[in-house]
């Protein structure tokens, strides 16, 4: 059968290339192709500016892809982060504008809805042994549902602190970078920190690798998963803060599927599915693709938006088979 | 009877939750029993939600099997929202949209696609043995994608009195869509009881690996099952384009995987696989739909449907966890539970392929 070609030829190139980070790796060149292509065939493209607005545009879709790192390095999933994203904005739209509260309060009540709403799901998947899938499921409705009791239309943001926010720019030469943008980064530093120099990190990937086996290692099993649904819930409530900076406005159908956004810029990102292997700097990488491509299909201007889902789809597909590739060498 | 004993038992929560739905009608609107014969069509609010519910009971009795197989179809509503598209995209090019031949090829085109949709996710979970649920999640995505593609992103509609017949047509009396999802129903609950099938599908559910072992065509079975699958979502998709005679390759079957879930967890299904029951998800379709259209005539916010659903889903699976049962069980004869031995402990072993 094939697979003996398969592992001959993996032989070969298994020597010399990490197969942990390989599907990191492609993602990076897959990008570099694609940014070359842009380069080579668009005018225009190569301002550093084009590459700064991918994380203008898509600042808040990492921030909630982050999260999802976390709770899909436990080998969780977490369906409910777009309807939180929504919820936020609904949250925040409505307090500052219907209740005129103070913008800071509304954040951290923004938040702490976002974390409870995670924390309260982790308890349901650990203590009840639960799938993810079906709690964050419930956890979607729940969060959309709230939504359209908040209002079923939208809601602009007037608030002056908010609309100073929105339209802040931090200002390198030419070059500038909205909030939402920078907040983005620094959440991926510091998730990057969290991954890889602490022991709450190195408990994520071990309860990823098996949970069985952390267990019985004496790790904080039930403290780890339950955070790691927290943390998802709080970024998704940062990413709808974040939407609204972009938009300045609530909306209870908005962020529809941004979940699968997420697990699509994870995956692409070269995280395995079934948890504990992969890199949070990956899924910066896929949010970056995904980017890339709307940004391609922008400067083509003849191609519609649906082939972005196309792309992503097919994109997800050869980077599925890849990661099966792999783990079919490290059985061998 | 035997049956009826065991019936009782499993049916009885989703049975008295569906009956206390319609009653609970009644107070709302008087004659919501009432069954009328007009202009030789049956008419009356149970007919409207059997009618409205097809679909819903469709989808939801191909996931069926496929859950029962241990797996997940998270690509029913873009397979919806695809077929949707292509019937209607075929039948607005025809010459004369009433043409009978027309519009059997439409069908014919439509559900030809759908076993293709499904035979690709069957092959990619059984033949590449990618996760279900992320193999799935390719024709999610994509899928919608192609659907847009289909229709051109924009809403086609069509004029076709033939294809009008399968979601809003009336055939005996009856509305023709809720003998289709009838149909299909009786088939596949004849398939899969009154032959070995429905064993050979509990049985690659409960462990594929020891079913090859014992000489059962696992891969076989699994790909079958997803191809199946595909197919009720495909009739889906034509009932639900032909009900408002137009396709919308954004918002046809948008959710729809969602409350097949549902319905098949409310039935009584487990998610872990190796168990079924077709009429348990029949009931949960059923449900649902009620609750929905409860929520219509009651003159709550159709959006605060969500809310309930979050409710019912949280209900029925902490009643179905085990764990949540011995936590209560025990919590009851001794209020200190002693730290955290969770059910992880005796995880579903997988067999390495």
């Amino acid at each position: 059968m094939s697979t003996a070609e398969l592992t001959a030829s993996r032989r070969t190139w298994r020597d010399w290339v990490p197969t942990k980070q390989l599907p990191v790796l492609v993602t990076l060149a897959l990008f570099g192709l694609m940014y070359g292509v842009g380069v080579l065939q668009y005018r225009g493209f190569s301002d550093t500016q084009v590459f700064l607005n991918i994380f203008i545009d898509n600042g808040f879709l990492l921030v909630v892809a982050v999260g999802m790192t976390f709770v899909i390095l436990t080998g969780g999933i977490d369906l409910s982060v777009g309807s939180v994203v929504a919820l936020s904005t609904m949250v925040s739209s409505s307090l500052l504008t219907e209740k005129g509260w103070s913008p800071y309060l509304v954040m951290a009540v923004v938040l702490a809805i976002g974390s409870v709403l995670g924390f309260l799901m982790g308890c349901m998947i650990h203590y009840f042994d639960i799938q993810p899938f079906i709690v964050t499921l419930a956890g979607m409705f729940l969060a959309r549902g709230l939504c359209y009791i908040i209002s079923t239309d939208s809601i602009p943001i007037n608030d002056k602190t908010w609309v100073a926010i929105a339209d802040y720019k931090f200002r390198m030469g030419n070059y500038r970078l909205s909030v939402s943008a920078v907040v983005a980064l620094v959440v991926l530093a510091i998730a990057v920190w969290i991954l890889s120099y602490t022991k709450f990190g190195r408990n994520v990937y071990a309860v990823g690798g098996s949970e069985q086996s952390a267990l019985l290692m004496g790790l904080p099993v039930s403290r780890t998963k339950i955070a790691v649904y927290t943390i998802s819930g709080f970024c998704s409530a940062l990413g709808g803060m974040l939407l609204t900076f972009y938009t300045l406005s609530g909306y209870g159908r908005g962020a529809i599927g941004l979940e699968l956004d997420a697990i699509a810029a994870v995956v692409i990102g070269g995280t395995l599915l079934t948890g504990g292997s992969g890199y949070v700097l990956g899924t910066m990488v896929g949010v970056c693709v995904l980017g890339i491509i709307q940004t391609l299909i922008t400067f083509q201007g003849n191609l519609s938006s649906w082939w972005t889902k196309i792309f992503i789809g097919v994109l997800l597909f050869a980077f599925i088979m890849l990661q099966r590739v792999i783990r079919l060498g490290r059985k061998t | 009877m035997s049956v009826t004993t065991v019936i009782r038992h499993r049916f009885f929560w989703p049975v008295l939750a569906l009956v206390v739905l319609l009653v609970s009608n009644v107070f709302f609107t008087p004659d919501f029993f009432k069954l009328e014969v007009r202009d030789g069509h049956l008419y009356g609010s149970l007919i409207d939600i059997l009618r409205n519910g097809a679909p819903l009971i469709l989808v939801a009795t191909g996931m069926t099997v496929v859950i029962a197989t241990g797996g997940i179809d998270l690509s029913v509503g873009s397979v919806v929202a695809i077929v949707a598209g292509l019937a209607c995209y075929y039948i607005s090019k025809q010459p004369d949209q009433n043409a009978v031949s027309g519009v059997l090829t439409a069908v014919a085109l439509g559900l030809g696609l759908a076993l293709l949709l499904g035979l690709w996710n069957g092959v990619l979970v059984a033949g590449i043995g990618i996760q279900p649920i992320v193999a799935t999640l390719i024709l999610m995505v994509a899928g919608r994608g192609l659907a847009q593609l289909i229709t051109g992103g924009q809403i086609i509609t069509i004029n076709s009195d033939p294809y009008d017949l399968i979601g809003a047509g009336y055939l005996f009396t009856v509305p023709f869509a809720i003998l289709v999802a009838l149909f299909v129903v009786f088939l596949a609950v004849l398939l899969t009881r009154r032959t070995a099938l429905g064993m050979l599908i509990e049985s690659v559910g409960g462990n594929a690996e020891a079913s090859r072992l014992a000489g059962i065509r696992s891969r076989r079975i699994t790909i079958m099952v997803y191809v199946f699958c595909a197919f009720c979502a495909g009739i889906a998709g034509l009932m639900v384009s032909s009900d408002v005679s137009s396709a919308n390759g954004n918002d046809a079957g948008l959710w729809i995987e969602l409350d097949a879930i549902l319905a098949v967890v409310i039935g009584g299904t487990s998610l872990l696989g190796g168990r079924f029951s077709i009429a348990g998800t029949v009931l949960g379709a059923l449900i649902i739909q009620t609750l929905t259209t409860t929520i219509y005539t009651t003159g709550i916010p159709p959006e605060v449907t969500l809310l309930f659903k979050a409710l019912v889903v949280t209900i029925v699976c902490l009643l179905q966890s085990p764990a949540f049962r011995a936590k209560v069980f025990r919590g009851r004869r001794r209020p200190v539970a002693p730290p955290a031995t969770p059910a992880s402990e005796e995880p579903k072993v997988e067999v390495p392929a």
